[in-house]
């Protein structure tokens, strides 16, 4: 395995699910990030504290790198053409399927919903599916 | 004002937890969905911790009549499986396959400004857009019958 970093996964993971406690017993809404996102499209009266909720993101990568903890990813620009269309996908799929990695994954899990379980288990398995073809191609 | 407080709290210590997992690197998402390559069980930790963190704070949302800073809570209501569910979340999965990234890594990477991660958030944001359009769409042609389906997100 490369770069597998366990102790560093579980603190962050802890965090991700400290935030989503502390987002349902404050505000009593569920941490999707796709669904928080989304609801700023439609036209919904509660937009303040969807875009608070992704301020903190957005700066989370900024003062991360204070406290010691990595900035934002540095994506390749080779490929635009490529997060064009993933990005497209995300976005679509995401409010379709009514969440992501985190309303799903995360909170559903977590809730123990059988509906959540079963999209991850789907958008899991794609996934895995989508990066055995574009890595190792057809045959594996 | 608590509640907006709160709420950006939340969204930092979410984007914390990403960044301190690794989980905003694609690099990190794509070596765990490489089953067949070099695996990476890192991402498989990141869930335990979260669902096991979040799990105990549910449990004692549930105790409460209330949140703190909102009228009700906002639990989502839908335990079904319907073909949107499917079908978009196999949709996201392609997506997320692709680019190894989904909304929350997106959104805390978007502080870097680059080129790439700025065509991606404008494409998930289209996306998203694009969807709400055809939703209407599709709503409209179907008759006000179907109004009904428009729920609560889960996530």
């Amino acid at each position: 395995m490369h770069n597998f970093t366990p102790l560093s996964g579980l603190i962050g993971g802890a965090l991700i699910g400290l935030a989503s406690a502390l987002l349902m017993l404050s505000a009593g809404r569920l941490a999707g990030v796709s669904g928080i996102l989304g609801g700023l499209l439609t036209a919904s009266s509660d937009r303040a504290w969807r875009i608070a909720f992704i301020a903190g993101l957005i700066v989370a990568a900024l003062v991360g790198p204070l406290f010691g903890a990595p900035g934002a990813a540095r994506l390749s620009s080779s490929n635009l053409a490529l997060y064009a269309v993933a990005g497209l996908l995300v976005g679509f799929g995401s409010r379709m399927g009514n969440g992501c990695t985190s309303g799903h994954g995360v909170c559903g899990f977590a809730r123990f919903s059988m509906r959540s379980i079963t999209a991850t288990l789907v958008f899991m398995g794609v996934a895995v599916v989508t990066v055995l073809i574009v890595r190792h191609g057809f045959g594996g | 004002m608590a509640l907006i407080l709160a709420s950006f709290c939340s969204g930092l210590i979410f984007g914390l937890g990403l960044l301190i997992s690794g989980m905003n690197e694609p690099e990190k998402v794509l070596g765990f969905l490489d089953f067949f390559g070099a695996w990476d069980a890192t991402l498989a930790f990141v869930m335990a911790g979260a669902v096991a963190v979040a799990a105990a704070g549910f449990a004692l949302a549930r105790r409460r009549v209330a949140p703190l800073f909102a009228a009700r809570f906002g639990w989502p209501s839908r335990n079904d499986i319907d073909a949107p569910l499917l079908t978009g979340s196999a949709l996201f999965g392609v997506g997320w396959g692709l680019a190894g990234i989904c909304p929350g890594p997106a959104l805390v990477n978007l502080a870097s400004l680059t080129a790439p991660i700025i065509v991606f958030v404008a494409a998930m944001v289209l996306g998203m857009f694009g969807f709400e359009l055809w939703q209407r769409r599709s709503v409209a042609s179907a008759g006000a019958q179907s109004v009904a389906v428009a729920t609560p997100s889960d996530g």
